[in-house]
């Protein structure tokens, strides 16, 4: 009972590392290039719903709140790219990696001189109930992370594999080169994808929030998310999705059965193990050019 | 009427000057060739000419407009496909999806009547339609990377390197489609090849490019005939009057 009790929090969690995850993925994969500030996008995302909904703030209703939230934030991520990323094209890859890390400590700059610097707690209408079933006590927000996850993935995929626009996306991340030479706009798409990773990185956040309060801070849980994508491949999405959820999973698992310190580490020792045995990832997605 | 005017164009990579002042015409409806050696500057001028690379002087005129300091996906639209060297096709998506990307820069969405005309001129990718493009042959690949040229439905195709990697026969293969398709579609072709032979074999006329710089041009006929091209390009030996090969002879154009 214990183990699975310990089993769902750690899949919901997990799920919150795999949706950032899938932000560095969408990322590498359209640019190939890192954006190390997707934890604090994450972090951002999470405060502009709470600045939209809290009743200390905008008040408004918490759906349309957070919808607005992800939809300022995807503007956010197209702006971040259109505006400054896209001066750094043709670059080295680590002026990229620079310029990332850099634009978090701005975010998270912006977001403590907004909001302040003390944990604040996002008014979800849903935080703090639980369903018992059963023996193993379940809370709603765990319930809600795991089900706009699987919703969200499924729309990723279907954007991806039905449309135009994201079949685009898929050859330029396959090939940029002959994307651009059939017509695909890719500086414009690169800027798209930001902006839809801006907006996944929103709700990872507002999910986080509705687990426990936030601070400008959080957003180094970004780190995590990166082993999380390393482990699933660094060019899969459903591997990132799934190594979120192995590290959710081995967290609290760790805490609660092996020394303490042993938790913390988990996910990097993990990442060590991957990287040593399947230097590829799990999931990976690596094919050898034919000449 | 030129359908591509390139005048006096000059690239560089870095400090590295690739093309040193290129000039050259396309008429409509011509399979016109360039030849020459490796690093002579051939993949740099067709990636200067469809956009991806943009040139440190000079002009590009494709119909009349200006195509020089423009974004490659404008250039398609506009009616110039560019069929890069080494195919660069879409790895993992399949064939079919190949030929509908082909046809991105296009209005509408109903490319059925296009596809089945890339079928017909390649019937082995209608056997391999749903399988992903990495997992087609060499030549496959390069019959591919045509088709979806020809998706856009081109008034100039850039042709880079079709035969790069490839059997004699598939060559062979490969050229006889050009040419039905320069007569049959009536897409004027701008072609690069190492292989002289089969080039000029194909080509109306041709041009020499060696270290950036056109060296010579002429009909195809007119190339073929003259012994710098026969020598240097064809590989024809000739003997000297001791009999022996003459190791020093001199390009006359230099």
């Amino acid at each position: 009972m214990e183990v699975l009790q310990l089993l769902i929090g750690g899949i919901a969690t997990g799920c919150i590392y795999g949706l950032v995850a899938l932000g560095f993925v969408l990322i590498y994969k359209a640019t190939e290039g890192v954006n190390f500030a997707q934890g604090d996008m994450m972090m951002f995302g999470a405060f502009l719903a709470l600045g939209f909904v809290n009743s200390g703030h905008m008040g408004l209703p918490f759906l349309p709140g957070v919808l607005l939230a992800a939809i300022v934030m995807g503007g956010v991520g197209y702006g971040i790219d259109r505006v400054v990323v896209r001066q750094l094209f043709g670059q080295p890859q680590f002026s990229l990696v620079i310029l990332t890390i850099a634009l978090g400590f701005v975010l998270r700059f912006v977001a403590g001189t907004i909001w302040g610097y003390t944990p604040v707690v996002l008014e979800t209408p849903y935080s703090g109930r639980s369903l018992s079933l059963g023996g193993v006590i379940i809370g709603y927000e765990d319930i809600i992370t795991i089900l706009v996850t699987g919703v969200l993935t499924l729309l990723l995929w279907a954007f991806f594999a039905k449309t135009r626009l994201g079949l685009a996306a898929q050859a330029a991340s396959q090939n940029q080169m002959a994307a651009y030479i059939v017509g695909v706009p890719v500086q414009r798409l690169n800027s798209i994808i930001w902006g839809l990773s801006g907006a996944v990185a929103t709700i990872a956040g507002v999910l986080y929030a509705s687990k426990g309060a936030i601070d400008p801070n959080i957003g180094l849980l970004g780190i995590k998310a990166f082993a999380a994508a390393v482990i699933g491949g660094f060019g899969s999405l459903p591997g990132a999705l799934l190594g979120g959820i192995l590290i959710g999973v081995v967290e609290p698992l760790a805490a609660r059965y092996l020394p303490s310190g042993i938790s913390q580490m988990s996910p990097y020792v993990i990442m060590l193990v991957v990287l040593v045995t399947r230097p590829n990832g799990l999931f990976s997605q690596i094919q050898a050019k034919k000449v | 009427m030129s359908v591509l005017e390139v005048r006096n164009v000059e690239a560089f990579y870095g400090a590295i000057m690739a093309l040193r002042g290129v000039t050259l015409d396309v008429e409509e409806g011509e399979i016109v060739t360039i030849l020459g050696a490796n690093g002579a500057g051939k993949t740099t001028l067709m990636k200067t000419v469809s956009g991806l690379m943009d040139p440190e002087k000079g002009q590009i005129t494709f119909d009349g407009k200006r195509i020089d300091h423009t974004d490659p996906d404008r250039i398609v639209r506009m009616g110039l496909a560019h069929v890069p060297e080494g195919r660069e096709v879409f790895p993992y998506l399949t064939v079919e999806e190949n030929l509908r990307m082909g046809a991105y820069a296009r209005k509408g969405r109903d490319f059925s009547d296009d596809i089945e005309l890339c079928y017909g001129y390649f019937p082995i990718l209608k056997e391999r339609r749903n399988q992903p493009a990495g997992t087609l042959s060499g030549g496959q690949q390069q019959m591919l990377a045509i088709g979806r040229g020809l998706m856009a439905r081109p008034r100039l195709m850039l042709l880079d390197e079709p035969s790069l990697g490839l059997s004699p026969l598939l060559t062979q293969e490969i050229f006889g489609i050009i040419k039905r398709l320069n007569a049959e579609q009536g897409v004027t072709m701008l072609l690069v090849e190492q292989n002289a032979h089969v080039a000029l074999a194909t080509a109306h006329k041709g041009f020499v490019l060696e270290m950036g710089r056109i060296v010579m041009a002429g009909s195809s006929e007119m190339l073929r005939n003259s012994p710098d091209i026969q020598e240097f390009y064809l590989g024809r030996k000739e003997e000297s009057q001791r009999g022996q090969k003459r190791w020093k002879r001199r390009k006359t154009w230099r």
